[in-house]
């Protein structure tokens, strides 16, 4: 297995307004490995979300390529990228992350039944990584019995259960108070480097880049730095 | 086969999950069903009531006056026609049929109101008896009544029955025995009784000027082709060869029953408006449910359900909310058919009620396609805000 997960190439999009033509994502490239968990921040309208629905396979680029495991994205069709999503992609959201009907335990489950691979070592797999995220007493609850940080919990699962290639988070502590969400990216970053995932989470909240092994900051749809240095990363986090 | 079976799992589990909400729904599309099942059976209930007697009758076509707009009160024929028609080849027989009104006399000064019917014996237009005999004569002081006659009272056969009918200003009064028992022979509302065409002509209401009249009058016959399959080159054959008649078919001669048409149109319009309240409703409660359930969609799509898969789910819970409510509606529908009196011309015929369920279990999918195209195209991005 190449040590390349993800790897996105010049990557631009481009939107159309009655302003004229916004660049959102201008000529990005970078790579992430297996193992590797890496934050995407920038202020609000530097592209970063823009940027996690192309690699999520929800938005096609204008042009450029993205690379998952060697398949490019740009020349898969709708079916192809769907099939792509649910088999390589893990995704967890801001909010209104988990099917409101399915308990914590099916809303899990419910990725491995997506991709037909739901079996006995499967449920107990789902329910191993949700004990491992500390609710094992919450698997029969549904969502709305769950506070915020647990949901986000829950959804972290489902994003890693199947064994994606990717694991991506939009801003996965937006909702959360300080506390959990420190767990929660801490949780993430263990399970990311544990099971060799290549993670990216999208945050606007710079404390929580201390979890992660670089950083990659963009403004105006341009990448325009990359921390790779621990402590150059540590100092961001704390706001040095 | 894997996405139905995913489909379906989403589907149940919400509908299981939110059964309070889902049940809710599924008593107004019971309601919807119970009112379009008692519509269709009033429908078939009056239509029954109307034409019961003319669509059992053993003929294929039916001989009226000329201009008489093919309504049987308003036709008179008489002697010299029957034999006309019965002359025409390709004619096996020939029947008359003369009708009026009479009350039967019931013990407590009761009285049945019946269709009195004078028909001949051996010929089209006598039902077939299946209890007893058909008359023997023409003029034998007997009678055939249809099986709600006896439903609806104690005679029984080898009984004589008083009818009283109005003569000029009198009221008179006839005894005939009752030899046969016909199947439900029902005709313009009233059960009805058979007898011969004199005994017919002696009984029935008259008015003073009519009295000394003994010759049956006849309003329309019956006729029976040797070849049925031939009826409409037959039709035109006889109203070529027999002078002053106009000939229709049996559905047209019940179409032509004062006030059929416009009734069965109008339980027709009730029916068709139910159902289309039904779909207004049902697509209504469905589209909202899709709106509330954008974001959720909205996560499905983007961790990798297909179109199909939650297309399919939306049908799914349509059809079985749909389904679970006409299953309701069916049963109360039957619970409280029991409680009608039988005055109320309720009839649960299989084929108009199934042809109703049917309907009913299209209108649930019918109202729902809007929101199971808004869910398919529901967009991930879109749904999670994420542009």
């Amino acid at each position: 297995m190449s040590a390349v997960a993800l790897e996105v190439r010049n990557v631009v999009k481009t939107f159309e307004s009655d302003s004229g033509t916004i660049n959102a994502v201008d000529d990005v490239s970078f790579i992430v490995e297996h193992g590797e968990f890496v934050a995407l921040v920038g202020p609000s309208g530097s592209g970063k979300t823009t940027m996690l629905s192309i690699l999520a396979a929800l938005l096609t680029p204008t042009s450029g390529q993205v690379l998952i495991d060697g398949q490019d994205l740009a020349r898969m069709s709708e079916g192809q990228r769907v099939g792509l999503r649910r088999k390589k992609i893990g995704f967890t959201f801001q909010s209104n992350n988990l099917i409101p009907f399915l308990t914590a335990a099916e809303n899990v489950e419910f990725m491995l039944r997506l991709n037909g691979k739901l079996d006995k070592a499967g449920k107990l797999r789902s329910q191993e990584l949700l004990s491992r995220l500390g609710l094992s007493d919450r698997l029969n609850n549904l969502p709305n019995q769950m506070s915020g940080g647990q949901q986000q919990r829950v959804a972290i699962a489902r994003a890693l259960i199947h064994s994606p290639t990717v694991v991506l988070a939009d801003e996965p502590t937006a909702s959360l108070d300080t506390e959990r969400a420190y767990q929660v990216v801490k949780t993430f970053a263990a399970l990311i480097h544990e099971d060799q995932r290549a993670g990216i989470i999208v945050t606007h909240d710079l404390r929580m880049v201390q979890y992660v092994d670089r950083v990659l900051q963009m403004r105006d749809g341009k990448l325009v730095k990359v921390l790779n240095d621990k402590k150059e990363i540590l100092a961001l986090a704390k706001g040095e | 086969m894997k996405n139905i079976f995913l489909s379906i799992y989403l589907a149940l589990k919400e509908v299981w999950r939110n059964r309070g909400r889902f049940l809710l729904v599924s008593m107004v599309i019971a309601l919807i069903t119970l009112l379009v099942l008692f519509i269709a059976a009033l429908g078939e209930g009056l239509g029954t009531n109307n034409r019961e007697y003319i669509s059992k009758v053993d003929a294929q076509l039916v001989v009226f006056l000329d201009k008489t707009d093919y309504i049987i009160g308003s036709s008179r024929l008489d002697d010299v026609t029957l034999r006309a028609v019965r002359r025409v080849d390709g004619v096996e027989d020939a029947g008359p049929l003369s009708t009026s009104s009479t009350a039967i006399v019931l013990p407590g000064d009761k009285v049945l109101k019946v269709s009195l019917l004078g028909v001949q014996a051996g010929r089209p237009g006598i039902p077939a008896v299946i209890s007893g005999r058909s008359f023997l004569t023409d003029q034998a002081k007997e009678v055939i009544i249809d099986q709600r006659v006896a439903e609806q009272t104690s005679i029984k056969l080898g009984d004589v029955i008083l009818i009283r009918s109005t003569q000029g200003t009198k009221d008179q009064f006839f005894e005939l025995r009752v030899v046969g028992i016909s199947s439900r022979q029902a005709y313009l509302f009233q059960p009805s009784i058979f007898v011969p065409a004199f005994v017919w002509e002696r009984d029935r209401p008259k008015s003073a000027a009519e009295i000394s009249n003994l010759t049956p009058a006849i309003n329309v016959i019956f006729v029976k082709l040797k070849d049925p399959t031939q009826a409409k080159v037959m039709l035109q054959k006889i109203q070529q060869t027999v002078e002053n008649v106009q000939v229709a078919d049996i559905p047209t001669t019940i179409s032509n029953i004062p006030g059929y048409s416009a009734q069965q149109g109008t339980v027709q319009t009730q029916g068709f408006f139910t159902l289309l309240i039904g779909v207004l409703v049902i697509g209504g409660f469905f589209q909202i449910q899709i709106l509330q359930k954008v974001p959720q969609i909205g996560v499905l799509k983007a961790i990798g359900a297909s179109n199909f898969v939650v297309g399919l789910a939306s049908i799914i819970q349509i059809v079985f909310v749909t389904a679970v409510g006409v299953a309701i509606g069916g049963l109360l529908t039957y619970l409280f058919s029991l409680g009608f009196p039988p005055t109320v011309p309720l009839y649960f015929n299989g084929s108009s009620s199934a042809l109703a369920i049917i309907a009913l279990l299209a209108i649930g999918p019918a109202g729902g396609l809007v929101s199971v195209f808004y869910a398919v195209r529901i967009e991930p991005l879109k749904a999670l805000r994420l542009l």
